[in-house]
């Protein structure tokens, strides 16, 4: 089953990337108010079920994918 | 009579690369330095533990977040749960922070840039296994060189490791090279037996190559890994 991570910097957290990334965009002459970088992991799991993957998926998350001080995530699950 | 020289074991990760550095430093100031593979799952004995700096598994994730991982970690968690001192440098204040032996974590730095120079740093705290030989309020100048060292904890958090005492080394005001928050440099455990900081003592212990405070910081954890001998044996 496929599951799609999507973490985030949290509200707040210092992201200097984000902030590299809006002063290039504002140079190129887009209205950038704001951006943020996090990352996307596509992870391919055995389970019987959606829940069953995503309640796999959600411990990953716990303990390794993210680190919960600074980052935030939301996972995606496709039959 | 010649002084017993505690055993320091040096943990390898893949992409370890202060590690020999750490053996020599350690060596010169009066250790026996052991070099530790990472995939061993028993330590040798040892008196204390040296989680060296580098790129353990290339970054990949975070910085430190693969290398908690190692066979060898969950070993070094045992050591530190029954007080045994372990140090991180660099690359294993990381992996100490992601594992859950210190608390907060390393982001990148803020400039986004490698910063490799020498700073200044001000003692917190001397009644530790890693600053004994200084004294509080003391300014030191020793080397950073990384590119994930800025220190976070969020507000909760901090204020509560700064009622513990458990910022060990601030950088000196104006010298913080990464963003950490509070110009923290060094953090330790509630029971300071387990300490981390982003600069390099190991690259500051010969005066032939600049400063040497480096060496009362190692100096400082060999003279405690010589007394736990003497207490514990």
């Amino acid at each position: 089953m496929k599951a799609t991570v999507l973490v985030r910097p949290k509200a707040g957290i210092l992201d200097p990337q984000g902030a590299a990334v809006q002063s290039s965009l504002r140079q190129l002459g887009f209205p950038v108010e704001g951006a943020r970088v996090g990352r996307v992991i596509d992870v391919d799991v055995e389970a019987g079920s959606t829940d069953e993957a995503r309640a796999a998926v959600e411990r990953m998350c716990e303990q390794l994918l993210a680190n919960p001080l600074i980052e935030s995530y939301e996972i995606e699950v496709s039959a | 009579m010649t002084e017993i020289r505690p055993k320091v074991g040096i943990l390898v990760f893949p992409g370890s690369n202060d590690d020999r550095d750490a053996a020599w430093a350690l060596a010169a100031l009066g250790a026996d330095p052991v070099l530790v593979w990472h995939g061993d799952e028993e330590l040798p004995r040892l008196d204390a533990v040296v989680l060296p700096g580098g790129f353990s598994y290339g970054d990949y994730l975070r910085a430190g977040a693969i290398a908690r991982f190692s066979p060898a970690m969950a070993s070094v968690a045992r050591f530190a749960s029954d007080g045994g001192f372990v140090l991180g440098i660099c690359n294993g204040f990381q992996i100490l922070c992601e594992a859950g032996l210190l608390p907060g974590v390393l982001q990148p730095n803020r400039s986004l840039s490698f910063v490799c120079r020498d700073v200044g740093l001000t003692v917190e705290r001397s009644d530790t296994p890693f600053t004994a030989r200084c004294e509080v309020g003391q300014r030191l100048t020793i080397p950073v060189k990384h590119g994930d060292g800025c220190w976070y904890a969020p507000p909760e958090l901090l204020g509560e490791l700064e009622a513990n005492g458990q910022i060990a080394l601030r950088y000196a005001p104006g010298e913080n090279p990464n963003g950490a928050v509070a110009d923290v440099a060094g953090v330790l455990n509630a029971d300071a037996t387990v300490m981390g900081l982003m600069p390099h003592p190991e690259h500051a212990v010969d005066p032939l190559l600049g400063p040497a405070d480096g060496a009362l910081v190692l100096a400082s954890l060999v003279d405690a890994a010589r007394n736990r001998i003497l207490t514990v044996v």
